[in-house]
């Protein structure tokens, strides 16, 4: 138990900046406390598991300056997913001189599990008693003071989200002193005995206790068998062998054993310091959820949010409004002749006035395109996105679709990267790591590269159509239609066992509009940061084309390709487009549809294709970074052939039937 | 009264061919041991069937006793596959020699234990016993899975029956456990309950695991 103390106060005299890990299950406010404390924000979220990344921050309290680490969720030091993984990583090897743990108030005593076991493993813990304010809201009442005395180690309550209780946490961490000696939380004596066993034959230092790590030896924990098998060496051999008897002998029920001993030392700690009203307090947002949750109310509610949200906000508004005042007004009217007038005028080589003001060029091309087109759309996305994002309805969808999600060997938890998709699908297929098996990774990669159109596709392609009904209904029917086999398909052919689900619901609650607004704003700033340089790159390749002959030769070798699906030859250009992005392509076609060149049957085949055909450079290079090479260029091969092959049998069905003629 | 195997088999295969077959009576040639067996003797001393015209009859006492031994037999076949796992021919062969030994109130217990169940694996009616009418009679669920709950029901966790480690232990860091209070809050789509203040939204797969006590 000494361990941490020794080593600590020599790690504190050696840099001035000290560091404090912030750890805690996922939805307890670690991120909101990380940002108040750090000033800088990164993404807070209602939904499990969304920081996946660990968040690294500065703060200078009092003249200390410490370096403040967010750690992704985490149920119990004992890890079992790849997020808790991560999280007891920074515990083991990054040596926090202090461990905030964070915990919901309102589940005080199930949380309070963890605490006991960063204590028993000697890390130098303060508690943060959280979310408070709903808790009260509740009838609860936490004494925090007596919860401080019976556990030992500094406790402040708090309500992160409020900026109630700070300041209290920002002096916990200053005043920070490892105690000289630790509260001992002892188990039954069948237990102790079993610890002392193995503690005992335990030779090296760690930075865990030897208790704590003798317990996760005895759960049979891969990762901490490997670590003091590798510290111990020779010595390793006997306590393995140790490890295995007593894990014989309890066989039945360790971990059950276990649990409920903690279990009941936690009953024995929050008596008297929980307490909590004889009747239930019902609150509004609870009776929200119950109706989110219903089907027969819960799918009227998704309804109304999608067509408020997605249709009404991003589509109407934003891919409507917005762009036409961005793109036809703004930049065709009135920047455009006058950058193309300066910069001939600067410029006096028609090659290079060609580069920034031509028909491609990085200027009146790149960025009309990506400020005038793009960035209405996805920001009027990600704001949508990230207010429901915060009121907590995904969860609740999530269960809702799970039954439908699971016919394509997915989980209700996929639904999160699939809406995220309809924004951006480079993001989508990133978040997809949120999910838990390789196979259900693999599916939902799938699905965002082939069928999930993002929104600036998305809003190009429904203004394209929407002069045609008819030709939106037949692209929607085919990309549901779509969507469906292929997922069936890739959860019958995929091996692999089903997946569970499981998911926590947090509370519903009103967004705060302070965090929807940073949060949008650090999407959009990613995005921009993303595609900016790809649409300047693409500007530069094109026009290199151009000069050189060789997009001519390229449009000339695809208009075959163009032929036989019956697109125009021009469509060529839309088609290079879309490589260098979805979006980029879409509003490439939207060019075309403004000249005028295609009927309502070519710009319903058109998009279907360009909807399908393989994911953009900046999605394709994500997919390598998340699934392998391999992986990757299969789904892109995949995706190219059936976006093609689509195209070609929509075409002739098109024409047999007469339909859209 | 405690008979042999071979005389609780005889009873079995007549109960089944008169009970569940319609037939009035059996042919001792489909028993595969002739009419002079000991088994014979011993059941027409206790007055539990007769013999008439190379014939294998019921006698009125013996009809319950053959419901007896075929109630526990299903339930051997139950033990073996539920609690056991134990499937395919090598359940049927020690359910076989497992059933003799259910008797003197080894069966009410094993009973009580499977939750008196009514069918056995092969989906044919397992006839109910004393216990079974008394359970009913009581309204005492006994330990069912979260599934058979009712929306809004409020109940206690038994245990969590899986082979799963990783999943069990799951459910013990959502508070799933032995002795906490759980109340199921929603059934359909998915499965959400309650543990203290926090919710959980679970599949089916998973609720079937989790047990709970009314």
């Amino acid at each position: 138990m000494a361990s941490c103390c020794s080593k600590k106060t020599e790690i504190i005299n050696h840099g001035n900046a000290r560091k404090v890990a912030l750890v805690g299950n996922p939805n307890v406010g670690k991120s909101v406390l990380f940002n108040a404390l750090t000033g800088a924000y990164v993404t807070v979220s209602n939904y499990p598991g969304t920081s996946v990344e660990v968040s690294r921050g500065n703060a200078t309290i009092d003249g200390q300056q410490w370096e403040v680490i967010d750690t992704p969720g985490m149920y119990s030091i004992h890890t079992i997913t790849e997020e808790e993984r991560v999280a007891r990583e920074i515990l083991l090897h990054e040596t926090p001189d202090v461990v905030i743990h964070v915990l919901d108030a309102r589940n005080l005593e199930r949380m309070l599990a963890m605490t006991i076991q960063l204590i028993e493993a000697g890390l130098p813990v303060i508690l943060v008693v959280n979310i408070l304010d709903e808790a009260e809201r509740m009838g609860l009442a936490i004494d925090i003071d007596l919860l401080q005395q019976k556990l030992g180690i500094p406790v402040v309550g708090a309500a992160t989200a409020r900026k109630r209780g700070i300041d209290d946490i920002r002096s916990a961490m200053n005043a920070y002193r490892c105690p000289c000696e630790q509260q001992r939380f002892e188990y039954s004596r069948l237990l102790e005995r079993d610890i002392k066993e193995v503690a005992c034959l335990m030779q090296g230092e760690y930075i865990l206790s030897r208790r704590a790590l003798a317990l996760l030896l005895l759960q049979q924990d891969e990762e901490i068998a490997e670590l003091v098998r590798h510290r111990e060496g020779d010595g390793y051999a006997p306590l393995s062998e140790k490890i295995r008897e007593i894990a014989f002998d309890r066989r039945e029920s360790f971990h059950l054993d276990l649990s409920l001993e903690r279990n009941d030392m936690v009953r024995q700690l929050v008596n008297g310091v929980f307490t909590a009203p004889l009747k239930r307090v019902v609150t509004a947002a609870e009776r929200l959820s119950r109706l989110a949750v219903q089907p027969l109310t819960g799918i009227p509610m998704l309804l109304i949010v999608l067509y408020f949200g997605l249709y009404q906000f991003v589509g109407v508004f934003g891919a409507g409004t917005v762009v036409d005042f961005l793109e036809k007004k703004l930049f065709v009217e009135i920047f455009n002749p006058w950058i193309i007038g300066v910069v001939q005028s600067v410029i006096p080589w028609e090659i290079i006035q060609e580069l920034f003001v031509g028909e491609y060029g990085i200027i009146t091309l790149g960025i009309r395109y990506a400020v005038g087109i793009i960035l209405p759309i996805v920001a009027t996305f990600f704001v949508f996105f990230s207010f429901l994002e915060d009121t907590g309805y995904f969860p609740r969808l999530a269960l809702l679709v799970d039954r439908i999600f699971k016919h394509f060997g997915l989980t209700g938890r996929a639904v999160i990267p699939m809406v995220l998709g309809f924004g951006c699908d480079t993001m989508a297929t990133m978040v997809t790591r949120t999910l838990e098996t390789t196979r259900e990774r693999v599916i939902a990669t799938i699905l965002l590269s082939l069928t999930i159109p993002c929104s600036a596709q998305l809003g190009v392609i429904m203004s394209l159509l929407s002069k045609f009904p008819g030709a939106l209904a037949v692209w929607g029917g085919c990309l549901l239609l779509l969507f469906i086999v292929v997922g069936m398909l890739s959860a019958k052919i995929l091996p692999g066992e089903a997946p569970m689900f499981y998911m926590e619901l947090p509370p519903m609650r009103l967004p705060q509009l302070g965090n929807v607004v940073t949060k949008t704003y650090t999407r959009m700033q990613w995005y921009f940061m993303e595609i900016l340089p790809l649409f300047v790159l693409a500007s530069v390749l094109l026009w290199l084309g151009k000069i050189t002959g060789f997009f001519e030769k390229m449009i000339t070798a695809m208009t075959p390709v163009m032929a036989s699906i019956g697109l125009p030859k021009e469509t060529a250009v839309a088609f290079i487009f879309g490589f260098f992005r979805r979006d980029y392509g879409a509003a490439g076609l939207y060019e075309l549809q403004t000249k005028g060149l295609m009927d309502a049957r070519q710009l319903t085949v058109a998009a279907v294709t360009l909807t399908l055909f393989i994911p953009c450079i900046a999605q394709f290079l994500i997919m390598k970074k998340e699934r392998g090479w391999k992986v990757a260029s299969s789904i892109g091969l995949f995706v190219s052939l059936l976006a093609f092959g689509s195209g070609y049998v929509l075409n002739k069905a098109l024409l047999i039937t007469g339909l859209l003629s | 009264m405690k008979l042999s195997e071979k005389a609780e088999e005889i009873l079995e295969a007549l109960w089944i061919a008169v009970e569940e077959g319609g037939a009035a009576f059996l042919d001792p040639e489909k028993m595969g041991f002739p009419t002079d067996d000991a088994a014979y003797r011993e059941l027409t001393d206790h007055a539990l069937i007769e013999i008439r015209q190379g014939m294998i009859y019921f006698r009125p006492e013996g009809l319950d006793e053959g419901k007896m031994t075929i109630r526990r037999h299903r339930l051997a076949e139950r033990l073996m596959m539920d609690v056991l796992n134990i499937r395919g021919d090598d359940a049927e062969f020690k359910a076989c020699q497992f059933e003799h030994l259910l008797n003197e109130g080894a069966d009410v217990k094993v009973c009580t234990m499977l939750n008196h169940p009514t069918t056995c694996p092969h989906g044919k009616p397992i006839p109910p016993g004393e216990c079974c009418h008394k359970a009913r009679a009581d309204g005492d669920l006994g330990v069912v899975p979260l599934t058979e709950f009712k929306s809004g029901q409020e109940g206690e966790i038994a245990y969590i029956q899986t082979e799963d480690n990783k999943k069990m232990q799951k459910l013990m860091a959502m508070g799933v456990l032995p002795g906490n209070k759980i109340i199921l809050v929603q059934a359909y789509p998915s499965y959400i309950f309650r543990v203290g203040y926090s919710e959980f939204a679970i599949d089916t797969n998973l609720a079937k695991e989790i047990f709970v006590r009314k």
